[in-house]
């Protein structure tokens, strides 16, 4: 059980569009379907949130924009997810040695942190509720909700994308792509979380000006 | 895993998993298409009532102007995004793309399925809000805010909101089965089935499959942030506003903001809709004329340029509203820039047509057509890309005539050519050949007699969007006259494409029996051991391609085309990459 076991197995087209009798070993060289479309998807999360990113840079540069402090749930819930996308690594690097019980323990607990992170969100939500950021009267009260909710329905996403990892055979080239593309997209989702916390906790009205040139 | 045994499990065998909840590519790409042209009737009919209204203003009581903007508004989003965006990826994409590359089918069929029945869903949306209260959205189809969401503006109860979240649920249905082309592009293909042999149908539609996966995603967050300033009140985009006499509580927002992500992506949908019709063509026009396609890399090359140049151009559907001048001289000189790589195309068509052995078959006939109205609308945007003429031209009817010419009746045309060319594969029969050439010249003729004036009433000063004319000096008798042509002309083509569609229908049972390749193509769709294809397409075996999808007229070979999988020694390759260059490979 190599890595290149992870790019000969793919979910669906292995199982309907398989290769016939005269088509074996034809595709070897090919990576998995699944693997291409997740890199394929990852491209059009992140058109998405460049774009969220980018409208929330020009919304800024208006008279009636009041940053807002993010709550201190934030940073937990940022530890939650850097600690879900390192559990995660070794899950798919458990998966790849072939040790299955390690690799399915450490899946277990990414999807866990994951969920953590969901409601540490949450919480955040309810800490700025309290303190009467409504979701509509300030932009920059808005945009935390907005992009707050975008990214962690991705997480929630995730999750079935998850379960159904967890549901795999144990051991089986499949259950393997699987925890692998699982962790490559928990790291990705880390990735777009920490870009989020950055435009969301450093990006202010003066910068934007500068990057415009108009500071 | 043998493919018998494959097909065994697999092969659908009740009538809901054959034609409901099918996961074949093929039985998806016709729910798709049946489904795109369904709306594509609703959207003609809509344009129909706005010319009652236009050619006899005041004859028509019940199109008042809320009405007229509610047809302006459906019409428009229906025609670009429901019908034609929806026919090309859906429809051809599905059909296409798995057996020209020689694969069994879309990488990810279920999600192939869902993406269908997403669409569906969105299309359901969409015309719910014809029944709803206050009837559809009248806000035109670029939903401009801060009017979109005012009260005043027809359909502001329900049916912008439906508008929005159908156009979320279709970007959701549009990403699904985006994900399967490219992947299936990428992922899919059979031995010997470069991405350099493969049919220019495949690289426009797998170009406009990535720029539709990188630029919908504004659509959605345009569309996110409008339904939460009009559901939550939000100030995304609503500045502070007074509205019938009432201060709003909206403050701050930017309606700039909404038009550049909007355009962001509703200059590249463009060619979302245009790149398959430059494929799809280039095909047509091959197999038709009985030659391979004048210089295949450039046409690959002019596609990518294409697809990386619209996502720079977006601005210059916004000269209007006002931009720094260095933006609008960088917007206007990307635009024109675009003209090279989409001449280059327009040459490479000609030139393949030049000393072919032209067959007028009524798919030919569609792509020559697509030639001429393509260049008139694109040359027309030669005068809209620049800036000090677009100003005085943008809000009149030669807009309406440009876009009309270059988005509207080039791909259509495009569509009628490829749906007589491959409904032979699909069904095992040919359209019937006589109704076939009444509804391609009312149809080229009709078109032309609808938009070529148009021009002249834009370059008049006729304004666009208006419900009514009355009382403007400066429009004359002689314009009014036009319009009341122009009404009736496309009444004229609106009726003959129920002749297209009782063709479809009636040919499914009673056209001539097609055979495996009427055409005498040579690309690989053309080659499956059954027609129509069966599930899994090629049988026991996948092909094994060779060469090019263009080996016509080979000297030497004993028939006029040979195909992409016929033996090594059969000839016709392609020419080497660097051949016309003397390098030495």
């Amino acid at each position: 059980m190599n890595a290149n076991l992870v790019y000969r197995a793919s979910g669906d087209s292995e199982r309907r569009s398989g290769p016939g009798p005269g088509d074996v070993g034809r595709q070897h060289a090919r990576r998995a379907a699944a693997s291409i479309g997740l890199w394929v998807f990852m491209g059009v999360v992140s058109s998405l949130f460049g774009l969220f990113i980018a409208a929330y840079a020009m919304r800024m540069d208006s008279p009636d924009w009041h940053a807002v402090s993010l709550p201190w749930q934030v940073w937990m819930s940022t530890a939650l997810l850097a600690a879900g996308s390192a559990v995660m690594l070794v899950a798919a690097r458990a998966a790849r040695d072939g040790r299955f019980t390690m690799a399915h323990r450490a899946l277990r607990f990414g999807g866990l942190a994951a969920a953590a992170f969901v409601a540490s969100q949450l919480w955040a939500w309810q800490a700025l509720l309290a303190i009467h950021v409504m979701p509509a009267n300030n932009p920059a009260g808005s945009f935390f909700y907005l992009l707050t909710a975008m990214h962690g329905l991705h997480v929630l996403g995730g999750l079935v994308g998850w379960a159904v990892a967890m549901h795999a055979a144990r051991g089986s080239a499949r259950a393997t792509l699987r925890i692998v593309l699982c962790a490559r997209y928990w790291h990705f989702l880390l990735a777009v979380w920490l870009v989020l916390l950055a435009a969301l906790n450093w990006l202010t009205p003066e910068l934007v000006r500068f990057i415009c040139g108009r500071g | 895993m043998a493919y018998t045994d494959d097909a065994a499990h697999h092969g659908p065998t009740s009538f809901f998993t054959r034609y409901i909840w099918s996961q074949d590519h093929k039985v998806i790409a016709v729910q798709y298409t049946l489904v795109a042209i369904f709306v594509g009737l609703v959207g003609v009919v809509l344009s129909n009532l706005m010319r009652l209204q236009l050619g006899f203003p005041g004859h028509f009581t019940f199109i008042d102007a809320n009405r007229y903007y509610q047809f302006v508004t459906m019409h428009g989003m229906i025609m670009v995004i429901y019908l034609l965006t929806a026919l090309f990826l859906g429809g051809f994409g599905n059909y296409l793309i798995p057996l020209m590359v020689g694969a069994r089918d879309m990488v990810f069929p279920y999600l192939n399925m869902l993406s269908f029945w997403v669409y569906f869903l969105s299309v359901l949306v969409l015309l719910s809000s014809f029944f709803v209260p206050g009837g559809p959205t009248g806000a035109g189809w670029t939903l401009y805010p801060p009017q979109a969401i005012l009260r005043g503006t027809p359909g502001y109860e329900w049916g912008i909101i439906l508008m929005l979240v159908s156009l979320l649920i279709f970007i959701v249905a549009a990403t699904m089965g985006g994900l399967n082309y490219v992947t299936t592009v990428l992922q899919a293909r059979t031995e010997g089935m470069t991405l350099m042999r493969m049919p220019l149908a495949v690289w426009g539609i797998f170009m406009a499959t990535i720029l539709a996966l990188l630029a919908f995603p504004a659509l959605f967050v345009s569309g996110l942030m409008m339904l939460l300033d009009r559901t939550l009140g939000t100030s995304f985009f609503m500045p502070a506003i007074v509205s019938l006499g009432q201060q709003l509580n909206y403050k701050g927002g930017s309606p700039l903001l909404f038009q550049h992500l909007f355009w962001f992506f509703g200059h590249p949908e463009v060619y979302i809709v245009a790149l398959p019709a430059f494929g799809i063509v280039s095909d047509l026009i091959s197999v038709h004329s009985r030659k391979s396609i004048f210089g295949y890399r450039t046409m690959v090359w002019a596609i990518l340029a294409i697809g990386v140049l619209s996502v720079v151009v977006w601005a210059h559907h916004m000269f209007v509203s006002g931009m720094n001048p260095y933006f609008g001289f960088f917007f206007a000189t990307t635009t024109l820039i675009i003209a090279i790589p989409t001449a280059i195309k327009v040459y490479n068509w000609v030139i393949t047509l030049w000393r072919g052995d032209i067959h007028f078959s009524v798919p030919m006939l569609f792509a020559i057509a697509f030639v001429s109205t393509f260049v008139i609308g694109g040359l027309t945007g030669l005068f809209l890309g620049n800036v000090s003429v677009d100003i005085p031209l943008s809000n009149t009817y030669f807009v309406v005539a440009h876009f009309h010419m270059v988005m509207g009746v080039s791909p259509i045309l495009v569509v009628f050519g490829g749906i007589y060319h491959w409904y032979p594969k699909v069904t095992g029969r040919m359209l019937n050949d006589t109704l076939g050439h009444i509804h391609f010249w009312v149809t080229f003729v009709g078109t032309y007699a609808i938009f070529f004036p148009m021009h002249y009433l834009g370059i008049l000063g006729m304004p666009r969007r208006y419900y009514a004319y009355d009382n403007y000096a400066f429009i004359p008798e002689s314009a009014h006259l036009m319009n009341a042509y122009i009404s009736v002309a496309a009444f004229i083509v609106a009726a003959a494409q129920l002749l297209f569609i009782f063709n479809l229908a009636w040919s499914v049972r009673h056209g001539r029996l097609a055979g495996s390749n009427p055409w005498r193509a040579a690309s690989l769709e053309w080659q499956t051991p059954q027609t129509p294809p069966v599930h899994g397409n090629w049988g026991p075996e996948q092909p094994v391609v060779h060469r090019w999808a263009y080996a016509y007229s080979v000297p030497g070979a004993s028939e006029d085309f040979i195909a992409q999988n016929a033996p090594p020694d059969a000839g016709g390759a392609e020419p080497e990459p660097h051949a016309s260059r003397g390098a030495v490979a």
